[in-house]
């Protein structure tokens, strides 16, 4: 795509803008986590349960204590004063257990911090952790979540008899009338296997304490500097205003980003205790074994319906992978889902049953699209299970059952309202764009010719731009602080916290055009409690609509202020402020931001019952959330001697409502569909029957690299949320969601004719290879 | 027992007296302060500590100090040239070729080498040389484009 150099008074919304956050970042320049040098910097390092389930017999500190140039070593004694690892999320019968910083006396999956050490040097704290002795009394543990609500399975908890962390059941419609009318059921076990969400920067935390003031500086990797802020100061009994959180440069997050882990807490408790700054950075080894992982989905469905294709219900039974603990938001990915489940589809009847599971496993919380991959994978597939079923095509069929444009907001059986959307329209786009008639005709000769190629489409609905405050225990608002420096440059102070989105350049760009000011004129702050007003953060694709709108707010209330200092400079009622410039209506003498801005900071005089000073501040509580939606189109070959799947095509067609910048929109279609072909293909976080991860490297859990990546063909169609000033719904997730069911669907096509009815991702060659062996033979 | 190592880095000549087991990533990030360099696996699968020595692509997290006594390294800080940014940094740049960034030091690095060996590469060539670099953020096909664009650039 053609980029364009910015240029004074055009219009930037919409344009492909290069980004302004990339000079610091191709040069080397940029300041993340572990880049931040502190005078006296102490190094922790933290030791880890190689157990998944073992009771602590003891634990011997001394000779690591003793170790030249290590200056403390902390265990669960140490912190037991100190607060529980958050989770934010009620639930009726939600069982929470207590998640200290450090394990007490029990243990509870590979990976579990047991102790920490702290030296003056990375290298020191690295040799010393193998110097704490823990004596473990290994005891029974089970992995699996299904096998874990077997009766008599290990507890993983001793206070409860049973491993149900907790249930969640939601119904809309009549499912028995439903099921009762159908003239056909499918039904399928569909796995949303676990995850490593694997930003390229692992987690870290840099922790500063003055002892003369009390205060304490963090800076850790995270996506909600803000509430980051509040839960540690928690935490750590420490008064909040006391307690400075900085996002700085953060590498990547996912979502797995969005929690209060026990390490960020621990680095600020021991840098408070030895009085000197502590860094801790996790290796690639310890973020597998100790960051959130995502999905770690079971999923029962029923789908019914007529023999005309009409979907009736869906009865759907899911079973989350909890780990061993929640995190933050642990409980809520399922109930994410529940609210996804009918898709874009408009049938009325569901029913939700939702049972959380503990397991001797890392915890399992958002990671890219948190609840909703899930839930469309789910019904995708089913989709497809049912076309199958009824010999009709499935896009046909699809069509036949989308809530039609006229149907707009359109309120869904699980509660939720749809704000806009024109569903067939955007999957008409995508068939004839990749021709799909023509390619089931080749797919036909193919077959004669004995090759295996399929056709996938997957259609997705999304919840996004998050959201309404009742749906969030963080608050669902967002902020943006606009300020005109008295020279007239443009300081804006945004609240959420963008890791890789580029929000520098897109807020920019919004900024530009509601004030008509060069672009370059703009510097985009935030991710520093300190100096940006309190905000929600950066995750479920609620930057642009929820911050976006707020940035817009505050700048329309910023305007009307600029015109009564115009009106004032310019001695006249009647004036009009565009484009950097106040101009009076009847003389057309102007006067220019610049002017003004200096005016309304250094005087003399200010106008009458006006503050000094050209800044606002807007706090936006979107009315609901914004819901994108696309078809994904993907055309696959597998190999028969190898069960190797080739992507021939990839096409995307989104809408995610109005666009602000084209190229970072494709960016991140182009980076979601990488992560949801990861989860079809490759990915999976394994655990072996005794609890050990055994994808705990690059070498064992497969990341796609460039050349397991298809191209993208990228498409949209644009239709404007009526839920912010801004029309955009969100674009952050949206790959990922409608990758997996587009890839998954087209390897079951290209095997659909050996009776291949669904494949559980990944699509290893071995699996297919074997399916193909089977349908050989059948 | 610390060794005496001479390199030239970015041009400059260096001495320092470096421990022997100290990591080569460690060595350019912690005792000359080029923190463009990156560690994201420490297991050399990731690339994102990749530096140029003597002109050839290294891991650096794989390579301890001492090994690089004598030898000329470029880092990521070392690419522009009296304040010019380097074709291939201005063609990340205009093709979008980053998100997070966190890669992308390593990136360049390995696409400079890439296109120098193979100056009109094509998509496949592309995919497979960038193999020892992870991006978890841009699908990688904004990456293409600006290693195609790097490439036409220096080319032409």
């Amino acid at each position: 795509m053609e980029t364009t150099v910015t240029k004074k008074t055009e219009r930037l919304i919409g344009k492909p803008i290069r980004r302004r956050e990339d000079p610091r970042l191709i040069t080397g320049t940029a300041t993340y986590v572990e880049d931040i040098e502190l005078p006296g910097m102490h190094y922790a390092a933290v030791v880890r349960s190689p157990y998944p389930a073992a009771d602590i017999k003891g634990i011997d500190t001394r000779a690591a204590e003793q170790h030249p140039g290590v200056v403390a070593v902390y265990t669960g004694k140490d912190i037991d004063h100190l607060g529980a690892v958050p989770c934010g999320i009620s639930l009726p019968d939600l069982r929470i257990p207590h998640h200290h910083l450090l394990a007490q006396d029990r243990v509870y999956y590979v990976g579990h911090p047991v102790a920490v050490v702290v030296a003056r040097d990375r290298y020191i704290a690295a040799d010393a952790i193998d110097l704490v002795e823990v004596e473990y009394e290994p005891t029974a543990s089970v992995s699996e979540p299904e096998e874990a609500l077997e009766a008599g399975a290990p507890a993983v908890h001793a206070e409860w008899a049973d491993n149900v962390a907790f249930t969640h059941h939601q119904a809309g419609g009549d499912i028995e009338k439903a099921f009762a009318e159908a003239d056909v059921i499918v039904k399928e076990r569909i796995v949303s296997q676990r995850l490593a969400p694997s930003a390229m920067e692992p987690r870290g935390t840099v922790a500063s304490w003055n002892s003369g003031d009390e205060t304490l500086t963090v800076y850790s990797s995270t996506q909600i500097p803000h509430i980051l802020r509040t839960l540690m100061a928690g935490v750590l009994g420490l008064p909040e205003h006391k307690l400075r959180v900085i996002a700085p440069e953060v590498g990547g997050g996912f979502g797995s980003k969005c929690e209060l882990y026990p390490e960020e807490a621990l680095t600020a408790f021991i840098a408070m205790k030895i009085g000197k700054p502590v860094k801790w950075v996790l290796t690639r080894r310890d973020e597998f074994l100790a960051t959130i992982h995502g999905r770690g989905h079971i999923d029962y469905y029923e789908l019914a319906a007529k023999k005309d294709g009409t979907m009736l219900g869906l009865k759907v039974k899911i079973i989350q992978d909890v780990g061993s603990f929640h995190m933050l938001l642990t409980p809520a990915m399922p109930t994410l889902s529940v609210l996804m489940l009918p898709g874009l589809y408009r049938f009325k009847n569901v029913h939700a049953d939702v049972v959380g599971v503990f397991t001797h496993r890392m915890a399992t919380d958002l990671y890219r699209g948190a609840g909703r991959p899930e839930a469309t994978h789910g019904i995708e597939r089913m989709v497809e299970v049912l076309a199958a079923e009824l010999k009709m095509d499935p896009v046909e069929l699809r069509i036949k059952n989308f809530v039609p444009p006229s149907d707009f907001p359109y309120d869904t059986p699980m509660g939720v309202s749809y704000d806009s959307g024109n569903y067939a329209a955007i999957l008409e786009k995508a068939v004839e764009t990749v021709g799909y008639s023509q390619l089931r005709e080749q797919q036909e000769e193919a077959r004669r010719q004995g090759r295996l190629m399929g056709i996938g489409i997957a259609t997705y609905g999304e919840i996004c731009a998050f959201g309404p405050s009742p749906a969030l225990p963080t608050g669902g608002w967002e902020s943006a602080t606009v300020k005109i420096e008295p020279s007239g440059q443009v300081t804006v102070m945004t609240g959420t916290s963008p890791h890789g989105q580029g929000t520098q350049t897109t807020f920019s760009q919004i900024a530009a055009d509601e004030l008509g000011v060069d672009i370059d004129d703009i510097v985009v702050a935030h991710g520093d409690t300190s100096t940006v007003q309190h905000g929600v953060g950066t995750f479920g694709s609620r930057n642009t609509s929820v911050g976006g709108t707020a940035l817009v707010l505050a700048i329309r209330e910023l305007k009307e202020k600029i015109e009564t200092y115009g009106a004032m400079l310019l001695e006249s009622d009647d004036v009009t402020y565009a484009a950097g410039v106040c101009t009076c209506n009847k003389t057309g003498k102007t006067v220019t931001l610049g002017e003004i801005a200096m005016t309304s900071w250094t005087g003399p005089t200010y106008p009458a019952n006006t503050q000094p000073g050209l800044v606002a501040t807007n706090y936006w509580e979107p009315p609901n959330f914004a819901f994108p939606f696309g078809a994904h189109i993907v055309v696959s070959e597998v190999d028969p001697d190898t069960g190797e799947v080739a992507i021939q095509r990839y096409l995307a067609v989104d809408d995610c409502g109005k666009v602000i910048n084209p190229l970072l929109v494709d960016g991140q279609v182009h980076g979601g569909v990488a992560q949801g072909l990861g989860q079809a293909l490759y990915e999976q976080v394994v655990y072996d029957d005794t609890g050990q991860l055994v994808t705990g490297e690059y070498m064992d859990y497969a990341l796609p690299k460039a050349a397991m990546v298809p191209t993208i063909e990228t498409d949209r169609t644009e239709t404007p949320s009526p839920v912010n000033p801004l029309g955009v719904k969100g674009v952050g997730e949206a790959g990922t969601i409608a990758a997996s069911p587009a890839v998954v669907n087209s390897v079951v096509d290209a095997l659909s004719h050996l009776g291949v009815r669904h494949i559980d991702m990944p699509l290893t060659p071995e699996k297919i290879w074997k399916l193909v062996q089977q349908g050989g033979s059948a | 027992m610390k060794t005496q190592i001479n390199v030239r880095i970015n041009g400059q000549e260096r001495t320092d007296e470096v421990e022997p087991r100290l990591l080569l990533i460690h060595y350019l990030r912690e005792v000359i302060g080029l923190k463009g360099p990156h560690i994201g696996c420490e297991t050399s699968i990731c690339g994102a500590c990749t530096v140029a020595l003597n002109g050839k692509t290294v891991k650096s997290c794989a390579l301890l100090a001492v090994q690089a006594d004598g030898q000329d390294i470029v880092t990521v800080e070392g690419l522009a040239t009296d304040g010019q940014l380097h074709p291939v940094q201005e063609a990340f740049w205009n093709e979008h070729g980053l998100q997070c960034g966190f890669c992308t030091p390593g990136m360049l690095m390995t696409t400079r080498e890439l296109i120098e060996r193979n100056p009109q590469p094509t998509d496949e060539e592309i995919r497979h040389g960038l193999e020892g670099n992870l991006c978890r953020c841009t699908g990688y096909q904004h990456i293409v484009n600006a290693v195609k664009s790097a490439a036409a650039k220096v080319g032409g």
